[in-house]
């Protein structure tokens, strides 16, 4: 099997309680530092991996919680919409990896770039997207944010640094690359995050575009998230050598942890100094996906229910979070089941928003073909009946 | 060995374009007027754009020490340094991926294929991750990149080195695709497509880099554009419309010149942009000659000539005084051997022959191999 085994977080919090009752109650506003230790130590590839301690505060781990339980609502509830046929064709759904994206918001500006394969609705989330966005695009609606022409796979926020949002599998990572050759040619010190999947990581084109950016010193930094899966092929399946953060062979990588939003968060910062200085970095989330490919794969034909109740019990990252917020005495239970029934609510109203936004007006399928149509003509099925001038 | 092939270099070291003859002008010049080749155009153009806006850049194979495997880059390194003018490595899907990126975040890439037929294996960064964009993020992404590089048959090189792509690329929404004939065209359509904010596919042909043609003064200008999606009638006449694009054109005005011997009058017009495709120069021209032959290099089925066809049986049946005859590239891989090689490519004598044929409605006789 190929899933590693890790401490689980009673066991990491059997090694703090002596330590929290000499303790004051913290304010859940404090941002004093408060310095936890990650579930397991980085593992490096021909680098030397950063602490496995990581500096923090109430306030983000406070964040931290608010922002995963709104993900993995959102998550749930698109499982919801999709069963109901309000959302149609494909929904990848990223419950379950919620540490990674909300880590590496914590550890990067809106001015370092993302670029994401199909699973993106958590990342678009964190890079400034709003409940209403996404929820309308995925019903297809004009309120969506990519006014309902994109779809699940087709998420962007370019203000935000997120350029999508990608349906084939691999090509991401050239495209990723070229935003740092972009980066690095404005001279603007930012970089770009190029997230993969471990199906994703023996695609050609990742060599073919981690040799140019070692080559040339790009400031990009790619990010496999690894959830053992690539569709319903386990990684032992499908890859000769699964130690994705070594598949770099010159390019250095470290393993992290992708459950515990403070080991992305702490791998990320690392990264982004590593490859503002030099060049090119991997990083191995090592993480999990409770739904299956997508909403057409019930996730249990190829992984046993076994396996994902006990990754949902050992390693959950809202959980994690959880118990780190009470074992530092931040928040009680009642006020996190409180965020909690608060996220359900924002997704709840969003949701019901999104539904009352109306489909596009039958004139868009002609628009944004290109940026420049000069007025030439495009035809609709009929070309007798539709026709119109690209604007 | 397919290194070698690449570079396209005959025993000796010399460059295979250097052997061949000039072709001679297609039609005289202008009092005083100057001349330049289509390789000298293709430099002027990427260099003035590169000079005008610094988020231009050229990357692809051998476009800066070696000078440009056909020498279009010529001295472009040396003028705009190694940040502007990128030699990559051989891996097309990755450096053209990147350059897709690199158009998202606001730079202005020319991407060069040293042949279309490499374009493949970066054909899904061209279609999914550039033309598709745009539309797929409701305006967000705009990807403002050029592909460019010689397309379709050159001499001798064979089936994997001589297809052409017009018809391929010019089919999807998103894309806009450019075929220019002579050194006005080139100058004017490259610096269009650099300046133009969506992807465009700027198809070269290899045989044309070293003919010179005349060049007006205000073609040489710095701000001289063509618009793209306009066709241009290089050749007025009144008996037959004959459309081509690229080296076509070329042979579209000799098959004109014996024609006109002939007592036909041949209408020639120069496509120049394959997508958006100028319907309303060519049904206008059907609808005054009633007689339709197109003429391309590329492979037959589902071409560029099909749907030419389609859009004057849409548009102007009534106007048709004969069926739409279509000259193109034989219906196989490009052969070898020379005789072979000069049977699968369109001949002056065949676009002459099916311009008779619209005249006469002779019938026609097919070849038995």
């Amino acid at each position: 099997m190929a899933l590693s085994t890790h401490r689980t977080t009673t066991a990491l919090l059997r090694h703090l309680t002596p330590a929290i009752s000499y303790l004051r109650h913290i304010s859940t506003d404090s941002t004093s530092t408060i310095t936890v230790e990650t579930s397991v130590p980085f593992t490096g590839h021909k680098i030397d991996p950063p602490s496995r301690s990581v500096d923090t505060t109430a306030q983000e781990l406070m964040s931290f919680f608010r922002d995963m339980a709104l993900m993995r609502r959102m998550e749930i509830a698109a499982d919801s919409l999709y069963k109901a046929k309000l959302i149609r064709g494909f929904c990848h759904l990223y419950d379950g990896q919620e540490a990674v994206a909300v880590g590496m918001e914590a550890a990067i500006t809106r001015k370092d770039c993302i670029i994401t394969a199909y699973r993106d609705h958590c990342i678009f989330l964190g890079r400034g997207g709003t409940l209403l966005e996404s929820f309308s695009e995925l019903m297809g609606r004009k309120d969506g944010c990519s006014k309902g022409k994109g779809g699940s796979m087709h998420f962007y926020k370019k203000e935000g640094g997120f350029y999508g949002g990608h349906g084939i599998v691999g090509a991401q990572i050239p495209l990723g690359c070229g935003l740092a050759f972009a980066q690095k040619y404005k001279n603007d010190e930012n970089v770009t995050f190029t997230l993969y999947g471990d199906g994703a990581a023996n695609q050609g084109q990742l060599f073919e575009a981690l040799n140019m950016a070692a080559l040339w010193d790009l400031p990009a930094i790619l990010v496999c998230e690894n959830n053992h899966y690539g569709m319903g092929t386990a990684e032992w399946r499908a890859a000769k050598s699964p130690a994705y953060y070594k598949r770099g062979d010159y390019v250095p990588g470290l393993k992290v942890d992708g459950m515990d939003a403070l080991a992305v968060k702490q791998a990320c910062r690392f990264a982004k100094e590593h490859a503002l200085k030099n060049g090119p970095i991997i990083l191995e989330m090592d993480t999990y996906r409770y739904h299956g490919h997508s909403m057409s794969d019930p996730g249990s034909t190829y992984r046993t229910r076994d396996e994902i109740s006990g990754v949902r019990q050992e390693r959950d990252p809202i959980e994690r979070v959880r118990k780190l917020l009470l074992a530092y005495d931040i928040a009680n239970e009642k006020e996190l089941k409180d965020i909690e029934k608060e996220a359900r609510k924002q997704v709840d109203e969003a949701i019901a928003k999104a539904k009352e936004s109306p489909l596009p007006e039958p004139s868009e399928l002609f628009t944004n073909v290109y940026v420049k149509g000069y007025g030439v003509e495009s035809f609709g099925a009929d070309r007798k009946e539709i026709r119109a001038a690209l604007p | 060995m397919s290194a070698i092939l690449r570079k396209i270099i005959a025993p000796g070291g010399i460059p295979a374009w250097g052997i061949r003859v000039i072709a001679s002008r297609t039609y005289s010049s202008s009092a005083g007027g100057k001349e330049m080749t289509v390789r000298d155009a293709l430099n002027s153009a990427l260099d003035e754009e590169m000079s005008a806006d610094p988020s231009v850049l050229l990357m692809g194979e051998e476009v800066g020490e070696y000078q440009g495997a056909y020498k279009v880059s010529k001295g472009l390194l040396d003028k705009y340094g190694p940040k502007r003018v990128i030699d990559t490595p051989i891996t097309e899907a990755g450096f053209t991926g990147m350059a897709v990126g690199a158009a998202y975040h606001g730079l202005r890439p020319v991407v060069e294929f040293m042949t279309f037929n490499f374009s493949m294996q970066a054909i899904d960064h061209i279609i999914n991750s550039a033309a598709k964009s745009n539309y797929m993020s409701s305006g967000q992404i705009s990807v403002p990149i050029v592909f460019r590089g010689p397309n379709g048959a050159a001499a001798g090189v064979g089936a994997q080195h001589s297809q052409c792509y017009a018809a391929w690329y010019a089919s999807c929404p998103g894309l806009k695709v450019l075929a220019p004939y002579n050194s006005e065209d080139a100058r004017g359509l490259l610096k269009a497509a650099i300046r133009d904010p969506d992807p465009v596919v700027f198809l070269e042909n290899e045989l044309l880099y070293g003919e010179s043609f005349p060049i007006s003064a205000e073609a040489l200008d710095s701000s001289f554009c063509l618009p793209i999606g306009k066709a241009k009638i290089e050749r007025e006449g009144k008996d037959v419309t004959i459309v081509a694009f690229s080296k076509m054109v070329g042979y579209a005005l000799k098959a004109a010149e014996i024609l006109a011997k002939e007592g036909v009058s041949a209408e020639v017009i120069n496509l120049r942009s394959i997508r958006p495709l100028d319907r309303a120069t060519i049904n206008t021209s059907v609808r005054k000659t009633n007689r339709l032959v197109t003429v391309e290099e590329g492979f037959p089925q589902h071409g560029v000539g099909a749907e030419i066809c389609a859009s004057i049986v849409e548009e102007s049946f009534e106007y048709l005084d004969a069926p739409v005859e279509r000259i193109t590239g034989a219906d196989v891989p490009m052969p070898y051997a020379a005789n072979l090689e000069r049977m699968a490519v369109p001949q002056v004598d065949d676009i002459v022959r099916a311009a008779k044929r619209t005249c006469y409605r002779s019938v026609p006789v097919a070849v038995n191999a």
